[in-house]
């Protein structure tokens, strides 16, 4: 995985919320058995029309929204299906970041998994944050290190984060490498409950 | 002792390692995998060298994608691709697989419980956000995404942080006409698509007691719809006789024994919950979709809303997008929705008694015109069931499609595809922009409200109609 320490970044919002995972990356495109090359099917039904060429209305293919590497959305983010592609497809498109109110319990745990920080923040903060969205010189800084999100106009907020998955996130370790650590409990527990066959 | 709910018991249970400031590790005891979610998770292993910790506590199909006309040729070659690269896999890693040709093949929630490997007190993981479904048994089931299913194939274990718990208590009795499908969809519909994030969700009340083993299925795989890393119902003589002579399960002897460990999973009198909805049974209705989220809901004698009804911007926002989607209008009656697709299927409600109730509205009827009308068995054990009992007949006599089992159109991996701007009622678990389709226009609802809109070509109160014995 790729470690995360600190971020700067131009933000794109879309203010919409339970954004489900059919949405950000349609069915058609789970067939791979590759984990890269997901980005340009992100979000695809919104992001093209039916004849192919990029919808002006949605809110990616707007001209202040290009290069965005920080994705602001309204609560419930990531709603649905267990699909890792998910994540795999945000973050082959350019993001680093994913700022909303809530998330989707699995999305969440998956953003983690690839390096993919997603960030919990009031719904006031997130709202502040869409309308800035709105600018095409907004950026914003993201330090996982003091789990701070600032920009340069006085806005500061803290969050919060699992302090297991910060490290993970901090190292760029591989977890199951540092689960294999644990091999004599893992041992342990299976002579107890679950001897092999 | 201090009474203890069957959340916390599971879990300790299945504590490997725990230490101050991180998450606990817990052992997994059956792994389950398919096609859409597992490949990459492989190519993982192989990458690093690893082996599958215990193959013995995985097992493996394929559903998403299946063809459910001819299963033998995926005209798709990507899909194709998915399918032999799971055979691969299994093979390689010493997985057992029920593929193609196997009579144990289906939707990866439908075998569990049908083969015996679902059972009460399990910790059970699958690529797949409805593996939730298994916990009607009284195991913790939860979905995972790739990374975690590699970390399961490798270790057998998951770091995880403990949610809440949430107890939803349905009290009294369910009226005619009214399904375990309606009961998820008026808790959602009530509460809200996030009311269970954070939490796992133990259903209790008479009316989840009085519910079949495929009924409480029905609800627990929902779960997620409300949010929720899982739903249970504590196990008690329904969920043991559903087990006993199972595949999988547990024999003689050693099956009384289990079931008295079983037994004592259920919750104590007198556990607390982090949080507890009580519902009165008798104020639950036949429930139809409107909207794009399995929240967007209203009872079948309802109206589509106004978007002026709800509270802030953003739902109303919501709701007048959701809308436009399916093109409905603010105050029409549910059941003057015209209907051109039904399907009857999915992880939610394939089973045989789905299939079973649904037969009994279609007994001695015929498809309306217009409205293409497909039943998707769960499993070809559900399949060959049906079809002995005589369902099938019944549905192809009414002009039904009979099929092989899958996913199917629950979500399109495969050729059932809804049309762009047509309307489904659906039997499945989410109505999402594009789910069934792009531009496709899904209602949840029950089988025997999906059964109904077949045959009159719109939604119908099932509670009005007569049901035909079948079996």
């Amino acid at each position: 995985m790729k470690p995360f320490t600190i971020h700067r970044g131009k933000t794109a919002g879309i203010d919409r919320a339970n954004i489900d995972t059919d949405q950000i990356i349609p069915k058609q495109f789970l067939k791979r058995i590759e984990r890269t090359g997901f980005g340009q099917f992100l979000f695809y039904d919104w992001r093209y029309l039916s004849d192919g060429t990029p919808n002006p209305a949605f809110e990616l293919n707007r001209p202040e929204n290009e290069g965005a590497t920080i994705l602001v959305a309204d609560e419930n983010f990531g709603c649905g299906s267990s699909r890792e592609h998910a994540p795999w497809a945000l973050q082959d498109y350019g993001f680093r970041v994913i700022i909303a109110p809530s998330f989707a319990d699995i999305f969440y745990n998956n953003c983690l998994k690839n390096g993919l920080l997603p960030i919990r923040l009031d719904k006031e903060d997130v709202r502040y944050l869409l309308r800035q969205s709105e600018r095409a010189d907004y950026e914003l800084t993201v330090s996982l290190e003091e789990q701070r999100v600032f920009d340069d106009e006085g806005f500061s907020r803290p969050f919060d984060i699992d302090p297991y998955r910060k490290q993970l996130l901090l190292k760029g370790w591989d977890e199951i490498d540092l689960t294999f650590v644990y091999e004599a409990h893992i041992a342990a527990y299976e002579r107890r409950h679950c001897p092999r066959p | 002792m201090k009474p203890k709910t069957i959340i916390d018991k599971i879990w300790e249970n299945h504590v490997v390692y725990r230490e101050e400031g991180k998450p606990d590790l817990l052992y997994i005891d059956l792994h389950l995998v398919h096609e859409v979610t597992s490949p990459q998770a492989f190519e993982g292993l192989r990458q690093k060298g690893r082996k599958v910790r215990r193959p013995d506590l995985t097992f493996a199909t394929m559903d998403h994608n299946v063809p459910t006309v001819n299963r033998f040729v995926i005209t798709d070659e990507v899909a194709r691709n998915q399918i032999a690269a799971l055979e691969r896999n299994c093979r390689e890693f010493g997985i057992p697989l029920a593929d193609l040709n196997s009579e144990e093949q289906g939707i990866v929630h439908v075998i569990g419980p049908e083969l015996g490997l679902t059972q009460p007190g399990k910790t059970i993981v699958c690529g797949d956000s409805h593996t939730s479904t298994h916990g009607a048994f009284g195991a913790l089931a939860f979905g995972i995404g790739t990374s975690e299913v590699e970390h399961v194939l490798a270790t057998q274990t998951l770091w995880q942080h403990k949610p809440k718990t949430l107890q939803i208590c349905i009290n009294g009795r369910l009226g005619k006409g009214v399904t375990a499908k309606d009961v998820i969809l008026a808790i959602i519909g009530r509460y809200g698509v996030g009311v269970g994030t954070g939490y796992i969700i133990e259903f209790t009340g008479e009316a989840i007691r009085r519910m079949s083993m495929e009924e409480r299925m029905t609800i627990c795989n929902m779960s997620i719809e409300a949010g929720a890393r899982a739903g249970l119902i504590s196990p008690d003589e329904t969920t043991f006789a559903y087990l006993r002579g199972r595949k999988y399960a547990p024999k003689g002897e050693e099956f009384d024994k289990a079931v008295e460990r079983w037994r004592a999973l259920a919750s104590d009198e007198g556990a607390k919950y982090d949080k507890t909805i009580e519902i009165d049974a008798s104020t639950i209705a036949p429930m139809v979709t409107w909207g794009t989220n399995p929240a967007m809901s209203t009872s079948v004698d309802g109206v589509v809303p106004h978007p002026e009804q709800f509270e802030s911007k953003t739902e109303q926002n919501a709701v007048r997008r959701a809308l436009e989607y399916m093109g409905l209008e603010p105050g029409t009656p549910i059941t003057d929705i015209p209907v051109q697709h039904v399907f009857i299927g999915s992880c939610t409600n394939s089973r045989l008694s789905d299939l079973r109730a649904a037969a009994s509205i279609v007994k001695g009827k015929k498809v309306a015109p217009g409205v293409r009308a497909l039943v998707v068995p769960g499993s070809q054990q559900v399949k060959k069931q049906a079809e002995a009992e005589g369902l099938a007949q019944i549905f192809i006599d009414a002009g039904f499609e009979w099929r092989d089992s899958g996913c199917s159109a629950c979500l399109g991996m495969n050729p059932d595809i809804i049309p762009e701007g047509e309307h489904c009622a659906s039997t499945s678990n989410r109505n999402f922009e594009g789910r069934q389709g792009k531009g496709a226009r899904t209602h949840l609802v029950s089988p025997v409200m999906a059964a109904a809109a077949a045959i009159y070509g719109h939604f119908v109160d099932v509670r009005q109609l007569e049901a035909e014995p079948v079996c």
